[in-house]
């Protein structure tokens, strides 16, 4: 059975078509990267499975059930922010939450066990009396996995949670989140920006452009003719030494060209 | 009663300033005279360190500060027609707590419509005060806070109001933490942040109708605010900020009217005089903290890190 179900699904603002007629079915364990430029709707589609946003039309299914909003089927990882460090939230207080923060009342009783679980889950055993603040970027998106854990969802929503991550921690935190769904089965869908730090996990890409989407195995979508395709402009997909480099025009691929990201730049030169 | 207090207030003006400062002579008898006071504290530091913890968490310092602004206005208002002051003051910082609630969701608009009503209900609260043609110490009160009595009316209707308070935080408090210092996951996992946002404001605003009874509209921050940031400097435990702010807000409201019993000035003063020093002192105690770290890490981090790139 599937665990997530999109049966040609639409989303538009008014006249604004965002997708239209996406059919996808994504099985137990499978990691799937959903690619596409900003304003894609890429974050609408994981608000859509979350049950925040209807669909146009066309329908959607968790667990073979409409999205509710709060379902523990979900886990879901943001993308790394700025704390101040002096915010008095420990990394075992944000794994808390992810298990019983949507509850009312005070909490009677202590989770200590489970978060202690959670966080050697994910190797942040060493850090989980530090407030989150004083958390460097990979740290806190480990605590991250640990909290989207906190439920045993089947699918986890990954949200950009490379963004503002040096090279390495891209490839710690996506090694990690590959590590977790082998060990729990769990789905992963992964919104991103960066193709490279999460190509060798991925089982299938879902690339949304403004002309259009291509859904299927990287080596399938990531090719200069779908591309073109879908951007209606010339696209070049060069790869080299195992890494995917998308060339064209600089206003709509922004994964390689990330204006607010120069550092990305690093990918392309290594 | 009154003559007692007229005694106290009739030597103080010809004694030297020090004197009027501290005076514990017939200690006792006053004790007894000021016990509503000592109530209404006590009170006022429950709820003051409950909803600074909160206050903090959601970086609404400011808006604390706006809505005893609006709440003195509506103190002032009903001291001028004749209600009850309370009653003012309760209305005035509901509204203001309401409208910063549902216009400022966001940080930045939050800050200019605090900035656009505080000067307004500034305003109208010294207008309210120059139209009352009664005693100028019940004006003057009102934004720096009672010299001493506090009646048995005015601790029922505070008494009402904590149990408001602290009951409605205690119900919100997962989800209002969850929505406060994580809105993301939390919109994620199904928690009403913006209707939580709300009903903290409408929380706080009753919170800072009964500071503004005992310490005045301006300095309502002294309780709200600092025994909190004293808590967060010391501790990031989610059981002992909370414990500590209260603690700390107690020492401050009940310690401040202690030491002010003999005096001739506004107890206001040694409320935010205690409450400094105690954030003073927890300061120091985190900064040590940090300086010797949080815990004990293991060093070897560096050497397994590389091995994962390869």
């Amino acid at each position: 059975m599937s665990v997530f179900e999109l049966d040609h699904a639409t989303l538009a603002f008014g006249d604004r078509v965002l997708w239209s007629g996406i059919d996808l079915q994504v099985q137990a364990g499978e990691f799937i990267t959903v690619l596409g430029p900003n304003g894609s709707g890429k974050t609408t589609l994981l608000r859509v499975a979350l049950g925040l946003l209807p669909l146009t039309s066309g329908s959607v299914r968790v667990l073979g059930h409409p999205p509710r909003r709060g379902s523990r089927a979900l886990g879901y990882i943001p993308q790394q922010r700025i704390v101040d460090p002096a915010t008095p939230v420990r990394a075992r207080d944000l794994v808390r939450l992810g298990i019983d923060g949507d509850r009312w009342g005070p909490g009677r009783h202590s989770r200590q066990a489970r978060i202690d679980e959670l966080l050697e889950a994910v190797g942040a055993s060493a850090y989980g009396d530090v407030p989150i603040g004083m958390l460097s970027g990979g740290e806190q998106q480990r605590v991250r996995v640990a909290q989207a854990l906190a439920s045993d969802p089947a699918i986890l929503l990954c949200d950009e949670p490379l963004l503002s991550l040096d090279l390495r921690r891209q490839h710690e935190v996506t090694a990690l989140i590959d590590a977790t769904r082998r060990a729990t089965g769990t789905a992963v869908i992964f919104v991103t920006h960066e193709i490279n730090p999460v190509l060798p996990y991925t089982d299938r890409v879902v690339y949304l452009g403004p002309g259009g989407h291509a859904i299927g195995a990287p080596d399938d979508v990531l090719t200069s003719a779908r591309l073109t395709a879908l951007y209606d402009s010339p696209i070049e997909v060069v790869r080299a030494q195992g890494r995917v480099l998308i060339v064209g025009d600089d206003q709509h691929v922004h994964h390689t060209h990330d204006v607010h990201h120069p550092h990305h730049a690093h990918q392309e030169n290594p | 009663m009154t003559a007692a207090l007229t005694a106290v207030l009739a030597s103080a003006t010809t004694d030297p300033w020090w004197n009027r400062l501290f005076d514990f002579s017939n200690y006792g008898e006053l004790l007894v005279l000021v016990h509503g006071s000592l109530i209404a504290g006590a009170l006022l530091g429950l709820v003051g360190g409950l909803v600074g913890v909160f206050v903090m968490q959601r970086d609404l310092a400011f808006a604390v500060h706006g809505v005893s602004e609006l709440s003195f206005a509506g103190a002032a208002a009903a001291l001028l027609i004749g209600a009850d002051v309370v009653v003012g003051s309760v209305a005035g910082s509901l509204l203001a707590a309401v409208l910063i609630g549902l216009l400022g969701a966001r940080a930045r608009d939050r800050n200019s419509i605090i900035g656009v009503l505080m000067p307004f209900g500034l305003g109208l609260g010294v207008l309210f005060l120059a139209l009352y043609p009664g005693r100028a110490a019940n004006k003057f009160g009102l934004l720096t806070g009672q010299i001493v009595s506090v009646d048995t009316a005015r601790v029922q209707t505070m008494a009402v109001i904590t149990v408001v308070v602290v009951g409605g935080l205690l119900l919100l408090w997962r989800p209002l933490t969850f929505a406060g210092v994580d809105p993301e996951v939390a919109t994620a996992r199904g928690v009403p942040v913006r209707g939580l946002s709300i009903a903290f404001m409408v929380l706080l605003g009753l919170a800072v109708a009964m500071a503004v009874q005992i310490v005045g509209a301006l300095l309502v921050l002294s309780l709200l605010i600092t025994p909190a940031a004293a808590a967060t400097r010391v501790t990031a435990s989610p059981i002992w900020v909370p414990v500590l702010a209260v603690v700390f807000a107690e020492v401050s409201a009940v310690g401040g009217i202690l030491l002010a019993l003999g005096a001739s000035v506004p107890i206001s003063p040694y409320i935010t005089t205690i409450s400094f020093v105690i954030y003073v002192v927890a300061r120091q105690v985190g900064n040590a903290r940090n300086r010797r770290g949080w815990v004990r890490r293991p060093t070897t981090l560096p050497v397994a890190e590389g091995g994962i790139l390869g």
